[in-house]
């Protein structure tokens, strides 16, 4: 095969050739950066490592200036040990134990192959996760289709799940949350993100640093191949000659068992002590990892890229440094460790090879046999990329689509209308049960479950001789963000704060996927403002730290942008797991009260989405003191036993989170409206800041005075009461409703439960 | 003494760690067993864990059977040591022919993770001893390939002998021949079971303690056969 290398001495000689930077996704004032920053062309391989880490993906370059605010913003917080920046943040949760958690983005990949995408989506966090020296314990994952009815919608979520337990299962972390919503704004760009927590003492926090001059750069997992090549094929048939590999796939695959392997295999060098730095290879692979790794060290670093283990030995040097393989990993060693790390990996049949140096150039170096074809300052590469302040505005739109209440909609008025209301509504795609999707995924492997899906938030013990845990939850109300978009990301965080709060975690790190359309559009990048600003106020304000995330742009098809979803995540941290509180209540005479205040608010609400299929209005109103009020009250009731059941009210309103608890407990309740609200308002508003909790008689009072003394709403609506089946001749258990115009709506559990649970098998198996 | 209980990680085990503290709550002592090592280390028994071993390429086990610490299992378990196989434990013995039958693909084709309601028809085996014939227990179940298949004849023999260890109940979750969930060697030593015990030994996170008579049957098992002395 006949070979044109360009190396740094032909690009210097050489500087009028032409090169496919806009291919490559560079603009012109970019390609004109990086010449003025080598003082020549570049040549093909620096073109690559360029093209690929200045890319939005990697870059950040439009959201950056928005994202400062994230560390601007940043709360008191003792709690913090890694901030944002590095793979993924960490946080303190006593008795020496830190965790690490973060959410990214794998949209665009799991659009176009569903399986692969979702899986190595997960591929990719989880390799976050370890490169901090954390064991990954826990997986979330947040998802949005289109509408449940387009057959692609099929295709789309059918092979995401099948991708996520396929990878996740065969892993070994449990899956433990997420969320499954529909809406035909994810049409064309659905939403695949997922979050990985892991846990590990203090003492074994790694960071990704090429530190230690003489240090060995060692390349570990699987080989490397032409997966996950995009814009570079432009340059690869430029360098090959005709008859060379031309296009090759974009989308990677993944390989879960190496990837298992690839944890066991790095937490044990990690433990052994034989690493100085680590980073994972994820997007931008090899230029990623060299780039940033000297970036953050002594800043020079020598790479022999021709001794990179191949699967395919055709590809070129460019090729090589932009493949984003999956289940690769990237270790600083002293010299006089490497064989030591070499017998690591030989244990766990992982294949490793030294590619680099660690030295004091202050330049990063690329040598193919012998020729130098990479000389740059690293950080040109990984850290200094182009920075946008792109315009951004209000749309006008925003002012109709606001003004369009849902004062106008029918609502039900009678008894009647009302269990018609209820029955359409528990079996709404969104609202439906979604057992159906997480009875794919494991969530019990590792023993350390104690909460799982459909619980508020997934809850796990860390330390199995303390009880020590932690609870994490992600949570997004679009339409609420579509409405107003800095409300809409705090009732994310809101929601997220609370359905940890609600399972006895006192919540205390936040991570975050920002779901956006296009940043070139100025009402997007306005949503994206406007999201992050409501989010970094609302971090601010509750002493909750953003500690890393994820944005993920370009969201869009056409001109139709997906509704801005922030997706948050809250981690929370509970002193002993025995304590949690489930959602389900348990014991007959159980007192259940309503915590919080019930408002004429259903602009957003999935009523208006699912019965009128109708957005617009203004979203409900956020009080954060309120919100950290209730959270306080469901800490302080967990850890002191008086909580014995507790379940947030969000989407659908109560009478949605009624029927959870109801069918969940398989125990029926008696429930009535109180005497100032209105039945309908009463069941279906989505008023942020509140919370069903059932509450045993021996500690009702202990429970009032406590809410009493913090000024918060308790009204007390109803008992759990497994005998009213009896009483009305069946021997069904039944959610039974006074007051509702006049009448009592009567519900059989059963029933509830059959309409929840066939939605989705109906719709997708 | 307390018996010592070995549990064997192969390259992608995923629930030697929860199989190892099911040992210890039952009373146990766990012991660390390597896939490469030739040895079991004088363990009083062994426990195959679940996972995707080897990522179940080729067949699930079929690469995990041929690991050099299997070559001394096989010889010992038809020697007497009791043996438990848990999902890809059950799949691997089958592959190593200490059990009839093979696990194929779930019927329905997709993973299930449930919890599962099993009726325990044999309580003579090293394993089940703890359990009444007849009874009706909750532990996980999660797999992609539990279908249990076998030729009729073979199937009327495990029937015949009494080596259906335990049965579905209420739903068969992956269409397992005559709803069979586990089933034992003629000697009663060892036990493939496709549902997971070890993952319902503790209240906090499992649906019930049902699946801690597996681990507490063996040690009573090793106590009465003279193996371990107390």
């Amino acid at each position: 095969m006949a070979v044109r290398i360009d190396t740094v001495t032909v690009a210097s000689k050489s500087p009028d050739t032409d090169q496919p930077f806009a291919e490559l996704g560079l603009k012109t004032d970019e390609y004109k950066r990086i010449k003025e920053i080598l003082s020549r062309r570049p040549t093909s391989a620096e073109l690559a490592m360029y093209s690929v880490m200045w890319s939005e993906h990697c870059s950040y370059k439009s959201s950056k200036v928005h994202l400062r605010q994230f560390g601007q913003k940043v709360p008191k917080n003792d709690s913090m040990l890694v901030g944002i920046g590095e793979n993924a943040g960490v946080v303190d949760i006593g008795d020496g134990w830190a965790v690490t958690f973060k959410v990214e983005s794998h949209n665009h990949p799991s659009y176009v192959e569903p399986y692969q995408g979702a899986a190595t989506g997960i591929g990719g966090i989880v390799r976050d996760i370890i490169s901090m020296g954390a064991r990954p314990v826990a997986v979330v994952d947040p998802l949005r289709f289109g509408d449940p009815t387009n057959p692609d919608t099929r295709r789309v979520l059918t092979g995401v799940v099948a991708g996520i337990g396929g990878y996740g299962n065969c892993l070994g972390l449990p899956n433990i949350g997420g969320e499954i919503v529909f809406d035909s704004s994810y049409q064309g760009n659905p939403l695949v993100n997922a979050l990985c927590v892991g846990t590990m003492k203090h003492e074994d926090i790694h960071l990704a640093k090429a530190s230690g001059i003489g240090n060995a750069v060692i390349l570990y997992g699987a080989r490397t191949g032409g997966d996950g090549i995009g814009g570079v094929s432009v340059l690869a048939s430029e360098t090959f000659d005709a008859d060379g590999p031309a296009k090759r796939p974009s989308v990677q695959v993944g390989d879960p068992f190496m990837e298992k392997l690839l944890i066991e295999c790095t937490l044990e060098v990690l433990h052994a002590g034989l690493v100085e730095g680590i980073q994972d290879l994820g997007g931008a692979g090899i230029s990623c990892a060299t780039s940033e790794l000297a970036s953050n060290g002594e800043g020079g670093m020598h790479v022999w890229l021709d001794r990179v283990l191949l699967r395919d030995s055709t590809l070129s040097p460019e090729e090589i440094l932009m493949s984003e393989s999956q289940e690769r990993m990237c270790a600083v060693v002293e010299p006089a460790k490497v064989d030591s790390f070499m017998a690591v990996c030989k244990k766990w049949d992982v294949e490793a090879v030294v590619i680099g140096e660690v030295n004091n150039s202050g330049r990063l170096t690329v040598e193919w046999h012998g020729e130098e074809i990479v000389n740059v300052p690293p950080r040109s590469v990984a850290h200094d990329g182009p920075v946008y302040e792109r315009p951004f505005a209000r749309p006008d739109w925003m002012d109709t689509r606001q003004a369009n209440g849902v004062e106008n909609l029918t609502r039900p008025t009678s008894a009647d209308e009302v269990r018609q209301t209820w029955l359409k509504m528990v079996a709404t795609p969104n609202l439906a049960s979604k057992n159906w999707v997480t009875s794919q995924y494991d969530r019990y492997v590792r023993g350390n479950t104690i909460l799982a899906q459909p619980e508020d938030s997934g809850m796990i013990r860390v330390d199995e001789l303390s009880g020590l845990g932690v609870a994490v939850s992600t949570d997004c109300n679009a339409r609420f963000a579509a409405l107003d978009p800095y409300k809409g990301a705090q009732l994310a965080f809101a929601e997220s704060y609370r359905n940890v709060a609600v399972t006895g975690a006192k919540p205390l790190a936040v991570t975050n996927c920002l779901n956006f359309g296009s940043p070139e559009d100025p009402s997007v990048m306005w949503q994206f403002e406007q999201a992050v600003t409501g989010l970094a106020d609302a971090c601010l304000q509750m002493g909750t730290p953003v500690t890393g995330g994820n944005v993920s742009f370009y969201n869009q098809t056409g001109d139709v942008a997906i509704h801005p979803t922030p997706v948050v995540g809250v981690l929370g941290v509970i002193d002993d797991v025995e304590r949690r509180t489930p959602m389900a209540w348990s014991t007959d005479g159980e007192a259940i009260y309503l915590l919080g205040e019930t408002k004429n608010e259903l602009a957003g609400s999935e009523w208006a989405h699912a019965v009128h299929n109708h957005l617009g209005g203004l979203p409900p109103e956020l009080d954060l003191e309120k919100e950290r009020t209730l959270a306080e009250i469901l800490v302080a009731g967990s850890r002191d036993g008086m909580i014995s059941a507790a379940h947030d009210i969000s989407e659908g309103g109560l009478a949605q989170t009624l029927s959870e608890m109801a069918i969940r407990a398989n125990i029926g309740a008696r429930v009535w409206v109180p005497d100032e609200l209105d039945p309908f308002v009463f069941l279906w508003s989505e008023s942020a800041t509140r919370a069903i909790v059932v509450i045993a008689r021996s500690e009702e009072l202990r429970f009032t005075d406590m809410c009493k003394a913090r000024n918060f709403m308790a009204s007390r609506i109803g008992a759990v009461d497994s005998k009213l089946g009896v009483e009305s001749g069946t021997d069904e258990q039944l959610v039974q409703i006074d007051g509702i115009y006049g009448r009592e709506v009567s519900l059989s559990i059963n029933e509830l439960r059959t309409l929840s649970e066939a939605t989705l098998p109906e719709l997708f198996g | 003494m307390t018996a010592r209980i070995g549990v064997i990680t192969f390259p992608g085990s995923l629930d030697d760690t929860d199989a190892k503290r099911a040992v210890e709550i039952a009373g146990g002592n766990a012991i660390s067993l390597w896939h490469a090592d030739d040895s079991l280390h004088s363990v009083d028994a062994v426990v195959l864990p679940g996972g995707f071993s080897y990522g179940d390429y080729l067949r699930c086990g079929a690469i995990s059977r041929f690991a050099p610490v299997m070559e001394k299992l096989i010889d010992a378990a038809r020697s007497g040591l009791p043996v438990l196989g848990i999902c890809n434990g059950f799949q691997i013995l089958c592959e190593s022919h200490l059990l009839p039958g093979a696990l194929t693909r779930n019927d329905h084709l997709s993973f299930i993770c449930r919890d599962q309601k099993l009726r325990i028809e044999n309580n003579t085996s090293a394993w089940t001893s703890d359990f009444a014939v007849g009874e009706e227990i909750v532990v996980p179940l999660k797999n992609g390939e539990g279908c249990f298949v076998a030729d009729d004849k073979t199937l009327d023999l495990l029937e015949f002998e009494g080596r259906i260890i335990a049965r579905y109940l209420d739903l068969n979750p992956n269409g397992s021949r005559r709803d069979i969930a586990g089933i034992c060697n003629e000697q009663g030593n060892i036990v493939g079971i496709m549902p997971h015990p070890e993952h319902a030994v503790e209240k906090l996170t499992g649906p019930t303690t049902d699946g801690l008579g597996f681990f507490t049957s063996v040690l009573k098992s090793l106590v009465n056969n003279g193996r371990v002395t107390v």
